[in-house]
């Protein structure tokens, strides 16, 4: 008896605070940005007639009180059952994944959404921290090293290309995207940084290339992609030779790796690594774009639509250019809260889920978009923080996920409705309508913090 | 922890300080988006806000007596956004409204000429089709909904009780692009006074334009207001306004004049008020309204005898002998004559070779008869002494110019100032006029023809009636006005003061009795009437053509009511029209009505018609 007492008495001690203070400050935050996008002219502008069921607004508020719930009822567990039953969790869900296609009605040609009574699940947000927990628990196992190690790289790739794949099957290419974030966490548990280093510089290539390869420079003999391109490739390699090739450098891995070879053949061996690297940019460039250009029309449109390159075959940019707009018109104080004329008067396609950062911007002006911007950094870096602290591989690792894929979101989401990023629709953790993707955050962010209350326990 | 495991901790560093980076060039994104130009809020406002004008009522106006004259009906005029007729039938549309596609095409096209309408734009209303009539609105508004872009505005047109006054009235029109460049007011599309009171009290009649700031969806839809109508504003309705004419008068007036060219003016001498201002030929103000109008403009531009131009202001004529009566004021003040002064006058004026003919009556004359006879001898032996008087006056061009400044004085020469668009000056020559003209050798002989309001004279009808109003004063006269009162405002100041001429009351008082000798044993017998004294002064007005009748005259003698002056072009004799038609005018004035006697003279005089011939003027 006196044990589950002080076990709760310890938990409400040892929870991270901060993180939940920030939580309900964004669930806040999103909420009235909801009733910003949701509201219609004319509409009363009390809390109840916001509140009430039956409106987008008064639904949100229903999803984030049984978040709230949800994630009571996480901390109410004992934390070990993450550990002990992370793989079934996992099995579950990936089942789960697997059925949806068969089970889901088509929603805007996305297979990725299960009719429950009245609502709507998609499991794919969950299978987030599923994937998260599986990890976590086959990277703390004993003696576990990703460095040197392909079996155990070959499987932490499989656990996260599964539910990639499976996502990818449901026509929710955005959704699936997500997973490439966890090369984040694979980075801080010792994959070599030059992977990811290439992992991004590909990308930067493929998608900077064709995103201006109609853009003719010099009378249509070279495109602007070319030039950016190669300014790009300049800048990495400039970055991999201080990185690699510095005489400095060299000698500090000869150093480090106790490598006794000589200065010579490793630093030869750098710059032929570093030629290969110049070599294999310009190849993958051009055979990208001369892949692209010898598509037919429409299938070049679908690769560009598929990259997020062009979000509307029709309307070349519509979206972003109206989302440009609304935040744009914001000025620095914003238009007050439900006055945003831009997302009220619907010029804002899918305002309250992919697009809900407009209303903030719009309404909030530079001052709220700014703080919301600012109070997601500050979370992140919190999550770092937990992670770091975990006395476990499985709590750090798990907490690296987090991370991963709560900065992906927000990366992708806010960086497309500015305009900087390819058009993805996913959405904005703790902000976008919808009672999936809240509990789904909840859930992986929830789980951190229960493994985190728990680590006082084994710490003694 | 080993050494490795710290290699990788430091990677927390990295993995942070991408995601700061990444917050930090997300919020200078913001803050170019936001902070740095105007550009997003004007075109987020040119997406939602949408400026809907609210037209006005325009000022009604009334006569004198309170009787309405003109007032306002609805109309419906149909506006199109460009952006939003895209795929719009347009053989359907012209069906439709009873146009046919080159008139479509061609109206499109003048829409979007910025040249044309400077305030084009494609996102906002444009005037496509103006003033359909109720019947014409209802069949087009139940097809309405089969073209998006195009939508109906209501607003009101004039209407006019009475198919009277149609020059002292005017109308209205849509502004030409000269009007909106002078006066930001004006949109194309609107309307604005072109010609009457309606074009010289515009800004007062027309009141001020109200807007209302509407929300528009992304659809086009109108969600609300802006802002809940915050910077909405009430249009202000134009002001009315009361003429000072008396529309019965006016009606007599036209109705005297058909079939005849000319004019009547009448005046009330102590407020300078006009009582009526006709001028024939005319046309009914009731079908220069809506659609038509531009047709029956055309139309009435291309008739030969001129029935748009206003000829009680914009004729000018040689006022014949009425300007006798400023003859003899001018000797009298200048001590040229005195009453008792008698000229000879033997069939005229015979001096050398020149000769001006007169008529048969004794001779010689003191001015009271020589006024009531309308002797030319006289007058023509007045001005002669004065020209030649070299003991007031060094030179003919210094009597000249003592003369000029008289006639000035008088209200000639010069515009009087009228509140009505296009009024002439008339001519008054002067000094310099005459010594170009002779090279600077002439002398009062040379001009003698402009003591009896012949030659290089002509006067407008108001003038002449203006004359008549000062002589009605003893000396005085308010700058004659159609404008009696303006709703919540005071009319223009000019219409109050008194403008005093350079001769004396007493002098007046000679002319007066002149006058009154004229209609009760003179040549305005026929104006003779027992229930008041009226005093008269006919003219017959030499011409290219026959002579001009006129008249001018006011009654009663004490305390008058009003003061007129009859012009009938190529009428014969001051006696045949002139002198009848201002007796009916005075007394329909005076008594409100006209006696069965006076009603059946009316009804031959309004049936007496003038053959014109091939009129040119």
């Amino acid at each position: 008896m006196a044990t589950t007492s002080d076990k709760q008495k310890s938990i409400f001690r040892s929870i991270d605070w901060l993180t939940i203070i920030l939580y309900v400050l964004l669930l806040s935050m999103g909420w009235l940005s909801i009733c910003g996008a949701c509201y219609e002219y004319g509409d009363p502008r009390d809390f109840l007639s916001l509140a009430s069921t039956g409106t987008r607004t008064g639904m949100q508020l229903v999803w984030i009180a049984s978040s709230i719930l949800l994630g009571f009822i996480v901390m109410m567990t004992d934390d070990r059952i993450f550990d002990t039953f992370s793989y079934i969790i996992y099995a579950a869900l990936m089942l789960l994944l697997l059925a949806t296609p068969f089970l889901a009605h088509d929603i805007k040609g996305s297979m990725s959404w299960i009719k429950i009574g009245p609502f709507s699940l998609q499991p794919a947000e969950f299978a987030k921290f599923a994937t998260a927990l599986a990890l976590a628990k086959f990277m703390s196992s004993y003696g576990f090293k990703l460095e040197g190690s392909w079996k155990n790289m070959a499987v932490s790739i499989a656990l996260i290309l599964l539910p990639m794949a499976l996502i990818v099957m449901q026509k929710e290419t955005g959704s699936a995207l997500v997973y490439l974030s966890l090369s984040l966490m694979l980075y801080r548990e010792g994959l070599p940084g030059f992977v990811l280093f290439l992992g991004i510089a590909a990308v930067s290539y493929v998608v900077v290339g064709l995103r201006f390869s109609e853009d003719p420079l010099l009378g249509g003999l070279i495109s602007l992609g070319d030039v950016l391109v190669t300014i790009l490739v300049l800048i990495f390699s400039l970055i991999l030779y201080y990185e690699y090739c510095r005489p400095a450098a060299i000698r500090e891995s000869l150093s480090a790796e106790r490598n006794f070879g000589s200065f010579q053949s490793l630093q030869r061996l750098r710059y032929f690594y570093l030629g290969i690297f110049i070599v294999g940019s310009v190849a993958l460039h051009l055979s990208a774009s001369t892949l692209v250009d010898h598509l037919a029309e429409h299938q070049k449109n679908r690769v560009y639509v598929l990259l997020g390159l062009r979000d509307d075959p029709n309307g070349i940019g519509y979206n972003v250019n109206q989302a440009k707009i609304a935040i744009g018109s914001g000025g620095l104080e914003g238009k007050g809260f439900l006055n945003g004329t831009q997302t009220k008067l619907k010029y804002v396609p899918e305002q309250e889920t992919d697009f809900i950062y407009c209303t903030v911007g719009e309404e909030q002006g530079f001052i709220g978009a700014s703080a919301v911007l600012v109070f997601f950094l500050l979370l992140l870096l919190r999550i770092i923080h937990i992670s770091e602290r975990q006395p476990t591989a499985f709590g750090r690792v798990y907490g690296y996920c987090v991370f991963s894929i709560i900065l992906f979101h927000l990366v992708i989401n806010i960086g497309m409705v500015l305009g900087l990023m390819p058009v993805i629709g996913i959405p904005l953790p703790f902000f976008s309508y919808g009672g999936s993707s809240l509990w789904g955050f909840t859930l992986l962010l929830f789980i951190l913090l229960r493994i985190d209350a728990g680590r006082v326990r084994l710490l003694h | 922890m080993n050494n490795e495991d710290f290699h990788l901790a430091k990677r927390k560093y990295v993995l942070g300080g991408a995601a700061v980076l990444i917050v930090v060039v997300y919020i200078i994104r913001l803050f170019v988006l936001q902070m740095t130009s105007d550009d997003y809020k004007i075109r987020a406002d040119s997406n939602a806000l949408m400026h809907h004008v609210l037209f006005p009522a325009r000022g009604a106006i009334t006569d004198r007596n309170g009787k309405l004259l003109v007032y306002n009906q609805p109309a419906y005029d149909i506006t199109v956004v460009m952006q939003e007729q895209i795929g719009v039938d347009t053989l359907d549309l012209c069906e439709s409204l009873g146009i046919d596609t080159a008139w479509y095409n061609r109206r499109m096209a003048e829409i979007k000429d910025r040249r044309r309408n400077p305030g084009y734009s494609r996102y906002t209303q444009q005037l496509f089709m103006s003033q359909l009539s109720v019947e014409e609105f209802s069949n087009f508004q139940e097809k309405l909904f089969r073209f998006p872009g195009f939508y109906i505005q209501k607003r009101s047109i004039r209407q006019y009780a009475y198919p009277y006054a149609a020059h002292i009235l005017g109308d209205i029109g849509e502004v030409n692009p000269s009007d909106i460049k002078e006066d930001d007011y004006y949109r194309m599309g609107d309307y604005i006074g072109k010609q009457g009171v309606e074009c010289s009290y515009e800004k007062q009649l027309r009141g001020i334009k109200g807007s209302e700031i509407l929300l528009r969806d992304v659809h086009g839809r109108i969600k609300g207001r802006y802002q809940n109508g915050l910077f909405d504003q009430q249009p202000t309705p134009g002001k009315n306004i009361t003429l000072s004419i008396d529309v019965e008068l006016q009606k007599l007036g036209e109705r005297l004049m058909q079939g005849k060219l000319g004019s009547i003016v009448a005046i009330e001498p102590s407020t300078g008020e006009i009582l009526c201002m006709v001028t024939s030929p005319t046309y009914d103000p009731r079908t220069m309204v809506g659609r038509q109008r531009g047709k029956k403009h055309q139309e009435l531009s291309h008739d030969p005898m001129k029935p748009l131009l206003n000829r009680a202001i914009m004729g000018t004529y040689p006022p014949g002998s009425t300007f006798k009566t400023s003859q003899a004021l001018t000797f009298l003040q200048e001590g040229i004559i005195t009453p008792e002064t008698a000229y000879p006058c033997s069939h005229g004026f015979r001096f050398g070779s020149l000769k001006v003919g007169c008529h048969g009556h004794g001779s010689p004359l003191s001015l009271i008869p020589a006024i009531g006879t309308s002797c030319n001898g006289y007058f023509c032996w007045g001005l002669y002494n004065m020209f030649n008087n070299r003991k007031n006056y060094h030179t003919v061009q210094e009597a000249m110019t003592t003369w000029k400044d008289y006639m000035v004085s008088m209200g000639f020469g010069y515009r009087l100032g009228v509140d009505l668009p296009g009024e002439k000056r008339g001519m008054i020559p002067n000094a310099d006029f005459y010594d170009k003209a002779y090279k600077g050798s002439w002398n009062g002989l040379t001009v003698i023809s402009i003591s009896i309001g012949q030659g290089e004279v002509t006067l407008t009808p108001l003038q002449i009636a203006n004359l008549c109003a000062t002589i009605a004063n003893r000396g005085w006269f308010i700058t004659p006005h159609i404008v009696k009162e303006i709703q919540d405002d005071q009319i223009d100041s000019i219409y109050t003061q008194r403008r005093h001429t350079m001769v004396s009351p007493a002098n007046y008082e000679v002319i007066c009795s002149g006058m009154q000798r004229a209609v009760e044993g003179g040549t305005c017998r026929s104006a003779y009437t027992t229930q008041y004294v009226t005093c008269g002064k006919t003219g017959t007005a030499q011409n290219r053509g026959h002579d001009h009748s006129v008249f001018m005259g006011f009654a009663p003698r004490e305390n008058p009511q009003i003061a007129i002056a009859v012009y009938v072009e190529n009428g014969g004799w001051g006696a045949t029209y002139g002198v009848p038609i201002g007796a009916l005018m005075m007394e329909q004035f005076i008594n409100g009505q006209l006696s069965p006697a006076s009603e059946a003279k009316a009804e031959v005089f309004a049936n007496r018609t003038i053959n014109y011939g091939d009129y040119v003027r």
